[in-house]
């Protein structure tokens, strides 16, 4: 192992050791205290774009602000994360960001899950003192799953950057410049017709109402829904994701920075290929096949018939003749219970499922 | 096998500390688009990549050295590579004394199989097979990932063991971020396997292990056949002869996802009775006898078990759907009425039956995967679970290096059907496309079948991107949209295989390895042609 040096300094006068190469961000995380943050993801490079998360660094007479999401610790740095200067200025931060924020989170979807609220709110920013000018609104685009509203972005950039630092699809930009600078796809073309993949990691990222999945809206706010901790069912990586549930209804797919094995990353299927839960095709009633065509049976009625004409193959054949072919689709205890049931009820041991296929 | 047991040897986490990651066979961004970024992640931190795939895929677009290997000959590009690797005395000897056998004879047959003739059948040039040896033996962790385009020929397990062999020979295996790793398609194919096989009870224990069936015998009360049984291909053979009469498939479709599509419709018309237990009326289903509504994912609690071997809980997250049951609820009912009692009141109970019954899980319950989920093999309650396997001894002991020649595929292209077709999954859909079919989002950006085309062929034919042409080989023929590009290589044409509408698995041979019996969905011979009018 290669032996990474300590670093010691003193962040709100606790004097700590850290690694080399951790952000004042890190540090102070690493010992319980909260700096708040906008545009940072831990999955993405630090971009400091936000300013949020600036601290105040001893040096000599004039102190300094300095954004701590990017600045690597030194050693004997002393550092204050809620001296008046800084708490002052990130009052300040937030009336700038807001002066280009609408303030309708009475209608918005993100209203309770929003950073810039909960910062707000923290701060006690209720107008900006700086000339607003609204702008942007909701984009157009036919994608079913994705809808952005760019009078909603902080620029705070975490979905451009997760599309080019993360999944490398590079779908999305800055674009335009002042007041008009927003994020989007080139030329106002569509996500079909880009390189957009769809996989909705700018929605997972963006810390605002600006991105958001567009199946949930109006479907409830964020406190309505139960969030239930699963594994996705499409491919062999198993991704760990919460459904959102609302009622009896999955309303949207999210993930959680730190999950195993996936780091809260979600893909165009795990995160948008929930409806088929839902479908209006979904078998629910058994069938039973009469004169060539498909009846509706009671439960009884078709484990009855499948129970006594499998006995019937069975003694006639023998149990070589039956077989079970079970699915990687299923759980482990649904596969268990197959093989069980070929072995010990039929006693053969024809049983297999699609792996080879 | 070449070290005693199938599987990932290494963990997901480790991916981004790779040094060299040689892909064969393999399009993660598309496939599992996870571990994509997780190579991406080993990509920006400046790992090399190797690719070796006969269609320019995303990796192959940012890879060092980019081989376009022409589908069924990857044999001579592995074996090639071994002869580089000892012709240049780039072999970790100490490795190779200490923990493995077979050395010598794998020398002396790799003598032969020089760059140059590898290149005449794989189509790479020689310099950069020599090349790839070189990288991959040099690299302080080099990993080789690979998943179906190695194992999709009938001589899938000959593949897998001559790459093993280039493991064995470097020594890259057994250690964090270095080794040889299969990504299962599925999302429970590590379970089911783990769970469901004619030759062994769970967890790879044998069914002619006589201390294996007692076990079992004394845990279920009854008396266990000892015969291997029939594998599904087998079982549709039976079928095609008329020597099998009555079939229950749980959660499948083999109508669209096995190959030689008549053959095995004809097959399952040949049986007495046929059960079919899913959540929507599949192309197999419409052949059933009795079809029985079960629950996706969403309605019931259990496990899957990941392709890093993890076991993960799934959990309840709505009510059933109509009149649905839980598949687990499903089979102990109709057993129950067979006359064998299963009597569950929760997949809880059934994981707690496996884990006794099966060393491999024998430490993991519910209680212990409530947060994060823990990787087999895990012997008992204390064990904190397998990261990565092989480390300082393999399950067979020492490593094998098998002496392993060409074979051709079972159909290559002719004078008839000169094209090579070629199969595989896309990004946006899933297998038999079931689910993502219908989900709005993703047939939003695809919803069509396409058959990608080298321009130089297309070309020749006079074909258009664009234009629907017609695909047939010895088996059938089917219409798909035509993508005309240089992504596939000259000769070949790729598929996908999720729609049921030009399924793909109508013009596939039903030929298969002759040990696992996974069929050769990734070489046949094949013809296309425009659609006049």
């Amino acid at each position: 192992m290669v032996m990474v040096p300590k670093i010691k300094l003193n962040i709100d006068g606790n004097t700590i050791e850290v690694n080399k190469g951790k952000t004042i961000l890190q540090a102070a995380s690493s010992i319980g205290i909260h700096i708040p943050t906008l545009c940072h993801d831990p999955r993405l490079e630090p971009f400091a774009a936000c300013r949020v998360c600036m601290v105040e660094i001893e040096r000599g007479k004039s102190n300094a602000l300095i954004t701590s999401c990017n600045t690597e610790v030194t050693d004997g740095m002393v550092i204050r994360t809620d001296s008046e200067k800084v708490l002052k200025t990130r009052e300040m931060v937030l009336e700038l960001i807001l002066s280009d924020h609408p303030k309708d989170c009475m209608t918005c979807g993100k209203c309770g899950a929003c950073k810039l609220q909960d910062l707000a709110y923290e701060y006690g920013v209720r107008e900006s003192k700086f000339f607003e000018e609204p702008d942007g609104g909701v984009v157009e685009d036919s994608n079913p799953v994705i809808q952005q509203d760019t009078s909603k972005c902080i620029l705070c950039g975490r979905c451009v950057r997760i599309c080019s630092e993360v999944q490398q699809d590079y779908a999305i930009d800055f674009k335009d410049r002042g007041f008009k600078t927003e994020t989007g796809l080139p030329f106002g073309m569509s996500r079909r017709d880009t390189t957009c993949v769809l996989c909705g990691q700018c929605v997972s990222t963006c810390p605002v109402g600006s991105l958001v999945e567009k199946q949930a809206v109006g479907m409830g706010r964020e406190w309505e829904f139960k969030q239930v901790k699963t594994t996705c069912a499409y491919c062999g990586v198993g991704c760990t994701m919460y459904l959102n549930v609302k009622g009896n209804q999955i309303v949207k797919v999210t993930s959680k920075a730190g999950s195993i094995p996936n780091d809260g990353n979600l893909c165009v299927k795990g995160r948008f290929g929930f409806d088929f839960v839902h479908h209006p095709d979904r078998l629910k009633q058994p069938l039973i096949k009469r004169n060539g065509k498909f009846e509706e049976a009671t439960w009884d009625e078709a484990l009855n018939l499948v129970a006594s004409k499998l006995g019937e193959i069975k003694a006639k054949y023998g149990p070589d003749y039956v077989g079970v072919m079970s699915s990687s689709r299923c759980t482990n205890e649904d596969n268990y219970l197959a093989m069980k049931f070929a072995r010990a009820t039929i006693g053969t041991n024809n049983v297999d499922q699609c792996a080879r296929t | 096998m070449s070290f005693g047991s199938g599987s990932m040897t290494n963990s997901i986490s480790e991916i981004k500390d790779c040094k060299l990651i040689f892909l064969i066979g393999g399009n993660p961004t598309e496939a599992h688009p996870i571990v994509g970024l997780e190579m991406k992640k080993a990509l920006r931190n400046g790992c090399t990549f190797i690719v070796a795939d006969p269609r320019k895929i995303w990796f192959a677009q940012h890879a060092k050295l980019y081989l376009p290997v022409r589908p069924g000959t990857d044999n001579w590009l592995l074996n090639a590579m071994a002869h580089v690797i000892i012709a240049e005395g780039l072999e970790n000897k100490e490795f190779i004394s200490t923990r493995t056998e077979g050395f010598e004879e794998l020398k002396a047959f790799v003598k032969d199989i020089t760059p140059e003739q590898a290149s005449e059948f794989t189509g790479i040039p020689a310099e950069d097979i020599r090349q790839a040896a070189r990288l991959y033996a040099k690299s302080e962790k080099s990993a080789i990932y690979y998943t179906l385009g190695i194992t999709e020929h009938t001589c899938g397990t000959d593949n897998v063991r001559t790459i093993a062999n280039l493991a064995l020979l470097t020594g890259h295996v057994g250690k964090s971020s270095t080794g040889v790793n299969p990504i299962r398609g599925q999302n429970n194919v590590q379970g089911a396997t783990d769970m469901c096989l004619p030759d062994k009870m769970t967890g790879y224990q044998g069914v002619t292990d006589n201390a294996v069936m007692e076990k079992f015998e004394k845990a279920w009360g009854v008396t266990l056949s000892r015969t291997p049984g029939a594998t599904a291909p087998t079982m549709f053979e039976r079928m095609d002869k008329n020597q099998f009469k009555a079939l229950y498939v749980i959660g499948e479709d083999p109508v669209i996802s096995e190959p030689n599509q008549d053959s095995t419709i004809k097959a399952l018309k040949n049986l007495e009775f046929l059960v079919v237990q899913d959540i929507f009326m599949s192309e197999t289903a419409k052949y059933a006898d009795v079809i029985l509504p079960a629950t996706s994912f969403a309605e019931k609690d259990g496990t899957f078990t990941n392709t890093e071997r993890r076991v993960q809980r799934v959990r309840k997250a709505i009510d059933l759907v109509g009149n649905t049951r839980p598949d687990w609820q499903i089979t102990s009912e109709l057993s129950t009425r067979m006359g064998y009692n299963m009597n569950y009141s929760s997949p809880k109970e059934i994981f707690d039956e496996i884990a006794n019954l099966t060393p491999i899980l024998a430490g993991i319950s519910y209680e212990r995967i409530e947060q994060n989920g823990i990787q087999w093999p895990c012997p008992d309650a204390k064990h904190p679970g397998t990261k990565f396997l092989h480390e300082g001894k393999f399950p067979r002991g020492l490593g094998k290096f098998f002496v392993l020649p060409y074979r051709a595929p079972a159909e290559s292209p002719d004078k008839d059907f000169p094209l090579l077709l070629s199969t595989g999954r896309t990004l946006y859909h899933y297998n038999a496309g079931t689910m993502t079919r219908r989900s709005e989002g993703i047939i939003h950006k695809t919803n069509e079948c396409f058959v990608e085309v080298n321009q130089a062929d297309a070309k020749e034919l006079g074909i258009f991107d664009g234009e629907t042409i017609r695909i047939a080989t010895r088996r059938g023929e089917i219409t798909a949209r035509a993508e005309v590009s240089g992504k596939v290589k000259k000769g070949v044409i790729w598929m996908p295989l999720h729609f049921a509408e030009s399924a793909v698995n109508k013009l596939t041979i039903d030929a298969y390895d002759n040990i696992t019996q996974t069929a050769e969905y990734k070489v046949c011979g094949a013809k296309i042609e425009k659609i006049p009018g």
